[in-house]
């Protein structure tokens, strides 16, 4: 079944002197998928993708990209991938027209540069230094450079990161866009609503292990709770304060308050007041949500994405 | 659109791309282009050929001080005055005189014997007294002079000069180059693409001679218009010769910045490299002065080679087989170090 995998990995692992960046870690994406790598700054995101895309070696593990190994074929692949890397800076004295001209050149086959900046909304740049871009263009003209080679895949490292949500939505376009002309994706982020929005499927890694896989729909069904409970009160309550509230499905500790994972808020909601109200503190914010994957990686690792 | 139109080969359009970026940095062509010449002109000057100095020579105030003076103005080689005695002396002990002649009618000749000029002051003097008080010279001897274009100064200086150019600038450059692009994680980018690791040395190479031919020919140029220096042997030769030390220095260049992570630290290597060579190679003086078992290893030194080739074709105008081991020596640095940093490059 291998020849339906874009890619696969097993029992991954490449450890520095002082830590384990890919811990045993193991991965498939299907031809036409879109994959996303969810986890925290350090969770081992980078290292794994960079393995993936033959620019990094593993101490261990086997990879396999459109069933060929980096080993034995890494020309071949290269002709056939196309990858961002997390902190590029293209010369900024060259023009965005010349620097998608130079990409294109490195490949046997590929996409017309002109065809390409206009479906990125960058022919009115054609002729701009790269230096003169802001950062939503320097990032779209990023991915052009790693679409040019019109890839099977496209690997996109923290492709969002720091850009202002006109930008980032222009970039999911993009990303939306080239899987509808059939391509795969392998993306890493840490912001959980891009990889809602964009993935077909996630692995969720912390500390170089994968400790969630699923669709995001299925990812958040294992908190069993679809919603969200965040409150803090003067002195903080006890956990057992609200254990026996009707479908509860555990808390966790947040600075001076509490996440509370529950069924149905109409039910919780009165229960933990009159909770509030028995122990006697003071209420000083309650608000709900319904359950992210944040909360499902705060519920995971009792940290958050973003400070972790 | 034609899709054929967009694929020219990697090689040709990374050559065209460092070329640009090269040329978009105001700085860079400043230190390549317009600096050598400033550095030309100015030694140019400082060591230009002069009409050979007067010796200054005193006569001390006597009786006779004013026929002296009358006899030594005759001699083109002496500038003469009449000072008081005792300035006189003081004038001959600071230096600013070579020699003193007494004012009496038996002059005296008042000198250091161990200065040469004071030498050379004390034959001139007495020629010019004897000559004046009625000596017949047993025949005049006929003079040619030889400060011939080839045996001047700024002939030695300026092969030395574009040889020490080509190594600067090649080596700046070309190192500053890489460096920059691993520090932007731009060697990465181009790791994660199908083009080959030797067509990217090799474009850094190639534009590299592309400057290199403007930056010689504007130097040789100027020399020539400015200084009269010219290049007597094959031109052919001399070009042949500045492609080869340009290549050299080049491959060294991409030695040097094969590991390096940040600029200091390429340019602490860049010193170590080049400086030896400054100072051995006899870009500015001959090495001559250096031991005799220095020498074989001065005369190894890439910037050596291509200075001494350079004054051969240009100065003393020999032809290819006379430079031969130069030649050999420059492709094999070009070779060496081109295939080490290759081998021991670092993409990120």
């Amino acid at each position: 079944m291998t020849d339906n995998l874009a890619i696969s990995c097993k029992g991954l692992r490449k450890h520095y002197s002082d830590v384990k960046a890919v811990d045993g870690l193991d991965l498939d994406v299907a031809r036409g998928e879109c994959f996303g790598l969810l986890g925290p700054n350090g969770a081992g995101k980078t290292t794994t993708i960079e393995i993936l895309e033959g620019l990094n070696t593993p101490d261990a593990g086997e990879v396999r990209v459109l069933g060929l190994s980096w080993r034995d074929s890494e020309r071949d692949i290269r002709e056939r991938i196309g990858v961002s890397l997390q902190e590029t800076q293209l010369s900024e004295k060259i023009t965005v027209y010349e620097t998608l001209r130079l990409f294109r050149s490195f490949y046997r086959r590929g996409r017309d540069p002109e065809e390409l900046l206009r479906g990125l909304s960058l022919e009115e740049k054609r002729n701009s230094r790269v230096g003169k871009l802001s950062g939503g263009q320097k990032q779209r003209l990023a991915v052009a450079c790693a679409l040019v080679g019109e890839p099977e895949i496209l690997f996109l490292d923290e492709p969002t990161t720091g850009l202002d949500p006109q930008s980032r939505l222009q970039l999911w376009e993009i990303v939306t866009s080239y899987r509808q002309r059939g391509g795969t994706i392998l993306l890493t982020t840490h912001y959980m609503e891009e990889a809602e929005r964009l993935c077909d499927r996630i692995a969720i890694i912390d500390h170089g292990h994968r400790i969630a896989l699923g669709t995001p729909k299925e990812l958040i069904a294992t908190l069993e709770a679809p919603h969200i409970i965040e409150l803090t009160t003067e002195p903080a309550l006890e956990e057992s304060d609200f254990k026996t509230l009707s479908g509860f499905h555990g808390a966790t500790r947040r600075d001076k308050g509490w996440q509370l994972r529950v069924d149905s808020l109409a039910i919780a909601v009165p229960q933990l007041i009159a909770a509030v109200d028995a122990r006697g503190t003071k209420l000083e914010t309650l608000s709900t949500h319904a359950a992210t994957l944040e909360d499902l990686f705060v519920a995971m690792t009792g940290r958050e994405l973003r400070d972790a | 659109m034609p899709e054929t139109r967009h694929t020219k080969s990697p090689l040709f359009e990374l050559t065209i791309y460092r070329l640009k970026e090269f040329i978009r940095e105001p700085d860079a062509v400043f230190w390549v282009l317009i600096f050598p010449l400033l550095l030309t002109l100015a030694l140019g000057f400082a060591f230009r050929e002069k009409p050979p100095d007067r010796i200054p020579v005193g006569v001390s105030e006597g009786p006779f001080a004013q026929r002296h003076l009358l006899a030594l103005k005759k001699s083109p080689a002496l500038q003469p005055r009449i000072y008081p005695e005792r300035e006189g002396r003081e004038e001959l002990r600071r230096g600013n005189i070579s020699l003193l002649v007494d004012g009496g009618e038996k002059p005296v000749y008042r000198f250091d014997p161990t200065r040469p000029e004071s030498r050379a002051a004390r034959v001139e003097v007495d020629n010019a007294l004897q000559n004046s008080a009625g000596r017949r010279d047993a025949f005049a001897a006929k003079e040619e002079h030889v400060t011939e274009q080839g045996s001047r100064y700024i002939d030695f200086l300026v092969p030395g000069l574009i040889a020490m150019n080509l190594m600067g600038t090649g080596m700046w450059s070309i190192s500053f180059a890489v460096v920059n692009a691993r520090l932007k994680k731009l060697l990465k980018r181009f790791l994660a693409t199908p083009m080959r690791k030797t067509t990217f040395l090799t474009a850094q190479f190639l534009s590299r001679l592309v400057f290199l031919v403007v930056e010689v020919a504007v130097v040789a140029t100027f020399a020539w218009l400015v200084f009269d220096v010219e290049i007597r042997g094959p031109v052919l030769l001399f070009c042949l010769l500045c492609l080869l030390g340009g290549a050299a220095f080049a491959g060294i260049g991409i030695l040097v910045s094969s590991r390096a992570k940040t600029l200091e630290a390429v340019s602490g290597l860049m010193n170590l490299v080049m400086m030896p060579m400054w100072i051995c190679s006899g870009v500015f003086f001959s090495y001559e002065r250096f031991p005799d078992a220095v020498k074989p290893i001065i005369r190894a030194l890439p910037l050596t080679a291509l200075a001494d080739a350079l004054r051969m074709v240009m100065n003393d105008g020999f032809g290819t087989a006379a430079v031969m081991p130069q030649i050999i020596n420059l492709v094999a640095w070009t070779l060496v170090s081109f295939a080490v940093g290759l081998k021991i490059f670092r993409w990120s």
